[in-house]
């Protein structure tokens, strides 16, 4: 292979073949919503939990597309359902619920 | 009065004691019931409140106007409550009139259970007395009344517009036997005792209708017949009544007692909560109330149909119903009985099982520390915060450790914390206007959460999730008595709530913004110019129907411009639409609610649309033709 001088590092390479995605689907099949989600990260700047617990809905989004299951977990044990990102989100994704729904699904065991 | 059978007895009267033995057992096996599903602490709770003389007065004061007179009713709707009160208390005076007549002239067969019942059949008239003709008169009076309400309730069926409903319920099939029975058990009656009045004694209504008869059926083979059909439809009446919606006739008179008692709900189906589902009469009046019902969307989502659904145990329909609720406390304020919707809901919510929760045990609450902080310090003022999560977290162990002398401080502290709410962190107008009127008032205060804060808890309360709450609870509380302050002034009513019913800060005064600038202007520490620009209220659910402040923010406005009344207000104030209580109703499905209050609000054409709480004002602003301002903005921008 050619040597370009550079190359990406492997622990941010994103593998959406070797990605497990099943908390995705699981969590699309009850929040359909979660597709039309833009990454503006309103809901991030407007997040009451988020200072305090490293909460963020754009992240969680984000790991749930690239099948980041523990990251997840992190994060949503931290949100306040205050409700704001609901208030806030230009695509009128109920964020609120989605957390609400990923608590349903979330696998604790197969997160670890 | 003569008996005419000396056996005292006539196979009609069986249907009749079938249905009234199996009603009655019924009644009672649902009370030991809902009595053991009570936890023992509710129990000892329920039990004293039996004995105690002012709740006796209360319960029986409220059972005879609740349960006989439909005041609720009558204050609502006059037709309705005249229809609801002719059955039930006509009703009840012929039950107790048909006892007293036979404990008079027959006090032997008192211990029979039909004989009050059928009198008439059983007894012959062998001479007329004054005392015979005022009881017959009585009995006819009251069946009259009875009647007359019958009528009206199969006109409700048809035209329920005239009694003030909109929509109303569909009955279900055991609903509907039941309804027929009742509607058919007094023109029965009626013609029972008219067949008889010749025998019996009668007054005004049936020995007219006796003679009218006589004249040309001619013979008496149509009396029997008529008491048998009159036993059969009472007995069918009361064989279905567990099944139907007149279970709400018994449960209620045990539901009164209950809250009276200060019961509240603590499991979602068992207890209290049942005595509340059971007690629904399905009316339907919570469908009219409901915000959610615009253009006939969501009618299924109503109260009557979440007791409806968990009667029938269709745990589905119980979910979907009670995530859409925006636990507005409408129906509640409206429902003749006083069924907690949103508390039903929330239990609901908190019997969900979820795979994972949220775990706030690390969690400190920096931001909030310069209040912490400066307390430590002895000190309140608007102290640099200090944003390192150690330091906050040995404020915070601190603060729990010496709760007890926090709060003895507070009682001479003497100084007001001001907790903005994350709400407001979204309208910053507000909290900027309410600084600018505390300054102005020269109060002495501490912005608690001026570089960001914990929740309060309540949305996590309204999605079930009491353990979490707890914790976050726990955790501000910790701060607040730490502070030192005497009053915590909050300018969102969804924390003034969970701060006034569930944070116990003993020594310190929760008030909400609305309330404590009225108190400023009254005690002339604000000095606030009239306008004359005409203002309309907003009452935000959790604030009015949630804490019952309706006054203050009307008479704090009135110094500013002229109040005028939305075409709904106080406790029958729409929803905004924003409320955090719906869990499931998407942005689309509140636009038109939000629509429909705000032309409610702009009924008397205001100027501006004020409200007291940061999500009304962000849900409105979003459509409003007008300018939609916090109370505390109108307040500062008055010159």
């Amino acid at each position: 292979m050619m040597d370009f001088g550079f190359s990406l590092s492997p622990s941010s390479t994103i593998n959406l073949d070797k990605a497990d995605l099943s908390l995705l689907r699981k969590v699309r099949a009850l929040e359909p919503d979660v597709d039309i989600c833009m990454a503006c990260g309103s809901c991030t700047a407007s997040c009451t939990a988020g200072p305090f617990t490293g909460m963020s809905v754009r992240k969680v989004i984000n790991d749930l597309q690239r099948g980041r299951a523990t990251e997840i977990g992190k994060m949503v044990s931290g949100c306040m359902l205050c409700g704001k990102c609901t208030m806030v989100c230009p695509r009128g994704i109920n964020t609120r619920h989605l957390i609400l729904s990923l608590w349903r699904v979330y696998d604790k065991e197969a997160a670890r | 009065m003569i008996e005419r059978f000396a056996s005292g007895f006539h196979p009609f009267v069986l249907p009749f004691m079938f249905g009234m033995v199996f009603v009655l057992g019924y009644c009672l096996y649902g009370l030991v019931h809902i009595y053991l599903q009570l936890e023992r602490r509710e129990r000892r709770q329920f039990l004293l409140s039996l004995i105690t003389p002012a709740t006796i007065w209360k319960n029986v004061r409220d059972i005879f106007l609740n349960c006989l007179i439909h005041v609720k009713l009558w204050k609502r709707n006059k037709v309705l409550g005249y229809m609801h009160s002719s059955i039930a208390f006509g009703w009840f005076m012929l039950i107790v009139l048909g006892h007293i007549e036979c404990w008079v002239y027959m006090p032997h067969r008192m211990k029979l259970f039909y004989y009050p019942i059928f009198f008439n059949y059983f007894v012959s008239e062998n001479e007329a007395t004054v005392g015979g003709a005022i009881f017959f008169f009585l009995m006819d009076f009251f069946l009259l009344v009875v009647l007359s309400g019958i009528a009206l309730a199969i006109i409700k069926r048809v035209r329920s517009q005239i009694f003030g409903m909109r929509r109303t319920t569909r009955p279900s099939f055991p609903d509907r036997i039941g309804l027929y029975s009742l509607w058919l058990i007094f023109p029965l009656r009626l013609l029972a005792e008219a067949f008889t009045a010749d025998i019996s004694g009668g007054s005004f209504l049936t020995v007219p209708m006796n003679h009218l008869f006589g004249r040309f059926l001619g013979d008496s083979m149509h009396l029997l017949p008529t008491w048998w059909a009159y036993s059969i439809c009472l007995g069918i009446f009361m064989t279905v009544l567990p099944f139907t919606r007149y279970m709400h006739i018994p449960t209620e008179m045990l539901l009164i007692p209950m809250r009276n008692a200060g019961l509240k709900i603590i499991h979602a189906r068992r207890g209290f909560a049942k005595a509340q589902v059971w007690s629904c009469p399905n009316c339907g009046v919570c469908i009219d109330a409901c915000p959610m019902n615009v253009k006939k969307a969501n009618i299924k989502d109503a109260t009557v149909y979440l007791n409806r659904q968990i009667r029938r145990g269709n745990e589905k329909r119980i979910e979907e119903i009670s995530d859409k609720c925006l636990l507005c406390g409408k129906c509640t304020e409206l429902c003749q009985v006083g069924v907690d919707g949103p508390a039903l809901r929330m239990a609901q919510r908190a019997m969900r099982d979820y795979a994972y929760v949220p775990d706030y045990k690390n969690v400190t609450a920096v931001g909030s520390i310069s209040a912490a902080a400066g307390a430590a310090a002895g000190a309140i003022s608007g102290a640099a915060a200090l944003r390192s999560a150690t330091t906050g977290a040995a404020v915070l162990e601190a603060a729990s450790d010496s709760s007890t002398a926090a709060s003895t401080k507070a009682s001479t502290g003497g100084s007001v914390l001001y907790f903005a709410g994350c709400m407001t962190a979204l309208t910053p107008a507000i909290s900027r206007a309410t600084e600018s009127l505390l300054k102005k008032a020269g109060v002495n205060y501490e912005f608690m959460d001026r570089e960001g804060g914990l929740c309060c808890g309540r949305p996590l309360l309204t999605a079930g999730r009491y353990d979490q709450a707890r914790e976050i609870i726990k955790k501000n509380r910790a701060l607040i008595l730490a502070s030192g302050a005497d009053t915590l002034l909050l300018s969102c009513p969804i924390c003034y709530r969970i701060f006034a019913e569930h944070y116990k800060l003993t020594g310190i005064r929760v008030v909400h913004h609305s309330v404590y600038f009225q108190e400023l202007i009254a005690a002339g520490k604000l000095k606030i110019s009239h306008s004359g620009e005409r203002l309309v209220f907003h009452d935000p659910c959790e604030l009015g129907r949630g804490c019952g402040i309706y006054e203050q923010p009307r008479e704090a406005l009135s110094s500013v411009g002229t109040v005028v009344e939305a075409a709904e207000s106080r406790g029958k104030s729409i929803c905004c639409g924003g409320s955090l209580g719906s869990l499931t109703l998407s942005f689309a499905q509140r636009e038109p609610i939000t629509k429909a209050s705000l032309e409610n609000l702009c009924a008397g054409s205001p100027d501006r649309i004020v409200t007291a709480c940061p999500l009304c004002r962000s849900t409105f602003a979003r459509y409003a033709d007008r300018p939609v301002e916090d109370i505390a903005e109108v307040l500062d921008s008055a010159r």
